[in-house]
C-alpha cells in the first residue's frame, strides 16, 4: 500500500464494512450478516427467513438469495483481497447446485478472491448449511473493477488525509 | 392479479416477495417483471447483481413450468446450475425477464433467460440453467 504526501484511506476490512453495507437495499433486505474473514476471503450468512422460500413444498431458502449472498461474498472478498473498496460490476457468475439447503437453515456463503489483474479479479466459493465440507453450492465469477475507490475521489472520506 | 399470472400461476414466496410479478407473455412463455426500488438495489441507483439473477432464475423456472405444463407434466423442479452473464448495468428503472426452453428431455432441461430493461433488443443479463425433473 502507497503511503506518500497523502494518508491514505483505511485498508478495506470487511467486518467494518458490514457494519454499514447491510443496512439499506438489496443486502439489507435479505437480512445479510458478517461471520468470519481472511486475507482473501469473506464469509457472510444468509439467516433463514420464511418469505424467501423458493418452493411451496418444501421450508427450504430459494436460490435466489443464495445468489444474492454468494455475489456480494465475492465483491467483499475482491475488496479484502485488494485492500480497496474499487467498485466492481459481476461479469460471470456460476453457481452449482450440490444439495438444498437443510429445512429451516441459514445458508453461509464464504469466498475467495484467488487472482486479481489489473481489470478483472476471479472468485471461487462455497455456500454451505451445517459443514463447510458438505456444501450446498459451489461457485465459480469474474468481475470487472469499474472506477476508483470512492474515497480517493472524495476528501471527505479520506479519514483526515490533506492533500 | 393479472391475467397472465391467472394464466401461468403462482410465483414462488421468495419471487413475491422480491417484487417480481408476472406482468405478460411472448410466444405463450411468462414476462416476468421487478420495479426498481430499495430492496433490489446494489450500489446506488443500480439493480443488484443478485435480485438481477433472482428475476433470471424465475423466469427460467416460469417458463419451464408452462412448457411442461402444456406437455401435461408436473415435476418437481430441481437446481443443478445457473451461469449469469452481466452484460449492463441495470439501472434504477423496471427490468423484466423471459426464458426460452433450449430443450426439454425426459430428465433434466436446458432453458435459457434474458433480462432487459427499456430496450428488448439490448439485454443487461443472460442465463443459462440446467434442472433436473423428478
Amino acid at each position: 500500500m502507497q503511503r506518500a504526501m497523502n494518508t491514505p484511506p483505511a485498508r478495506f476490512d470487511a467486518r467494518e464494512a458490514s457494519k454499514w453495507f447491510f443496512r439499506h437495499g438489496h443486502t439489507g433486505w435479505l437480512g445479510l450478516r458478517f461471520t468470519d474473514q481472511g486475507d482473501n476471503w469473506v464469509e457472510l450468512e444468509l439467516p433463514w427467513r420464511e418469505d424467501l422460500l423458493g418452493d411451496a413444498s418444501r421450508p427450504v431458502l430459494a436460490s435466489g438469495p443464495i445468489i444474492s449472498l454468494m455475489d456480494m461474498a465475492s465483491g467483499m472478498a475482491i475488496w479484502q483481497a485488494s485492500g480497496s473498496f474499487n467498485p466492481v460490476a459481476t461479469l460471470d457468475l456460476r453457481v452449482d447446485y450440490q444439495r438444498p439447503a437443510r429445512e429451516r437453515a441459514s445458508v453461509r456463503g464464504r469466498v475467495e478472491c484467488y487472482r486479481r489483474t489489473r481489470s478483472a479479479a476471479f472468485v471461487r466459493g462455497i455456500a454451505y448449511d451445517d459443514d463447510p465440507d458438505d456444501p450446498v453450492a459451489h461457485i465459480a465469477g469474474v468481475f470487472m473493477t469499474i472506477g476508483a475507490d470512492p474515497r480517493e475521489a472524495n476528501p471527505a472520506l479520506r479519514g483526515g488525509g490533506h492533500d | 392479479m393479472t391475467d397472465a399470472a391467472a394464466a401461468f400461476g403462482d410465483l414462488p414466496a421468495y419471487a413475491r416477495s422480491l417484487g417480481i410479478e408476472i406482468v405478460g407473455e411472448d410466444g405463450g412463455m411468462p414476462v416476468l417483471s421487478v420495479g426498481f426500488g430499495p430492496m433490489v438495489e446494489g450500489r446506488p441507483q443500480h439493480f443488484h447483481g443478485g435480485a438481477t439473477a433472482g428475476l433470471l432464475e424465475n423466469a427460467g423456472y416460469a417458463a419451464l413450468r408452462t412448457a411442461l405444463l402444456a406437455a401435461g407434466r408436473d415435476p418437481q423442479l430441481k437446481p443443478i446450475n445457473i451461469t449469469v452473464q452481466y452484460l449492463a448495468a441495470g439501472k434504477s428503472k423496471p427490468s423484466f425477464a423471459i426464458g426460452r426452453i433450449t430443450r426439454l428431455g425426459r430428465r433434466n432441461a436446458n432453458v435459457t433467460v434474458e433480462a432487459w430493461q427499456d430496450d428488448r433488443t439490448r439485454p443487461i443479463a443472460t442465463a443459462v440453467m440446467n434442472i433436473l425433473m423428478v
